[in-house]
């Protein structure tokens, strides 16, 4: 179940700069779950304690997950994980 | 002034109202608390100020020509406005922005005939700007590149305007300013002019508290291309703030207030009322760089998004 997670460049400093990586995972918690034991720290700047933080934005392969199942939409080996930043700047 | 029968659009810049935030100040009796409305202004935002001011001194000197087409990188205000100065004074434009800005600010610009050229959405407004600055060195010839991250026309337009706005509205009593920062250019200028008041006026910059946020039109300067026309040290104090408390403050101001603003006014309005807790008595005045209703979300037919 190797998932790629696409990387956004205010995150990479936590994925030694890496603008992808793979992780395992059945279901897009689970994936986050992985990226947090391999790259600690990501986790809590996607999530709070009520879910995805409302200003990130999640796509399994082409969908944003709100409009799946959330943090239970299933993922299927080589299924992309993208996280989409806030636009920034002037 | 804002009643003044006018020539053009170009003139209905500036001369924004400014209101008082009562609902706030129950929490801090003794400060005022007040919001320059720069959604006033005719392409609905703060950055009319830059963009008209870059491109009439690129006109005086000869940078911006019939024959060039104006470019720049923006999330989008900068590039309303760019579009809807380049309608009214007859220039071409064209932006580069991240694919992933809301079609309504796409669709706002290109109805004004302008141009869109689309960046990696995973590489944000820093992305833009390379893709922009890419462009430009291939064909340097057939451009006019304003930059507005380095163009010094960007603060001088508050300086000249915002600046001394604030001090014909509040001069009197104005003790702190707060603003965001993006490229920069309210805080520089806006400061600048300030600090040359009678009376000493703190100036501070609230900038995202993490690199990852979602306070559009701000810039976390640790993990960003760090503009030109920043001098960190012209603000007194550097004050974050959380995504969730800007966007919180939105919805309250909207509510409470009447005034259903941005984000990046969220976020300046918590700075200003965190400061206003911390002085215990004075006036704060912060700015409104947009309206709300540039961030309605898409419905769910329209939010589909390619590679």
């Amino acid at each position: 179940m190797s998932i790629t997670v696409r990387i956004p460049t205010p995150l990479r400093s936590l994925t030694d700069g890496e603008d992808e990586v793979q992780v395992d995972g059945a279901k897009v918690a689970a994936v986050i779950d992985a990226l947090e034991a391999a790259h600690p720290g990501l986790k809590d700047r996607l999530l709070d304690d009520k879910g995805v933080r409302r200003f990130v934005n999640l796509y399994a392969n082409d969908e944003d997950i709100r409009f799946l199942d959330g943090l239970d939409t299933p993922l299927a080996d080589g299924d992309t994980l993208s996280i989409i930043p806030a636009i920034a700047g002037g | 002034m804002r009643h003044r029968r006018i020539e053009s659009i170009v003139d209905a810049v500036g001369h924004t109202p400014m209101v008082r935030l009562r609902s706030l100040e129950r929490e801090t009796p003794e400060v005022q608390i007040y919001l320059k409305l720069e959604y006033a202004n005719p392409g609905g935002s703060v950055k009319d100020r830059p963009a008209r001011q870059m491109m009439l001194d690129a006109i005086a000197d000869g940078r911006l020509t019939k024959d060039r087409v104006l470019i720049d990188s923006t999330s989008g205000n900068t590039g309303v406005a760019y579009s809807l100065f380049g309608a009214a004074l007859g220039y071409r434009v064209q932006l580069v922005m991240p694919e992933n800005v809301s079609q309504a600010r796409k669709d706002i610009t290109r109805a004004y005939g302008t141009e869109l050229v689309f960046s990696d959405p995973m590489e944000g407004s820093d992305g833009a700007i390379r893709h922009c600055k890419a462009l430009v060195e291939a064909e340097p010839e057939r451009y006019f590149y304003p930059d507005q991250y380095a163009n010094p026309s960007n603060p001088k337009a508050h300086f000249l305007g915002t600046g001394a706005e604030i001090l014909e509205q509040v001069g009197d009593r104005i003790t702190h300013f707060v603003t965001g920062l993006g490229t920069s250019g309210t805080m520089m200028g806006t400061t600048r002019r300030l600090k040359q008041h009678s009376r000493p006026i703190t100036c501070v910059a609230v900038e995202p508290a993490q690199p990852f946020h979602g306070l559009e039109g701000l810039k976390h300067m640790g993990s960003s291309i760090v503009p030109p026309i920043f001098d960190a040290g012209l603000p007194d104090e550097i004050l974050p703030v959380e995504t969730e408390d800007g966007w919180d403050m939105s919805d309250r101001i909207a509510a409470d207030e009447g005034l259903h603003v941005g984000h990046s006014t969220g976020a300046n309005v918590f700075g200003a009322l965190t400061l206003a807790k911390r002085i215990g008595r004075g006036c704060v005045v912060t700015l409104a760089p947009d309206r709300g209703d540039r961030y309605f979300a898409p419905q769910r037919w329209e939010k589909h998004y390619e590679w």
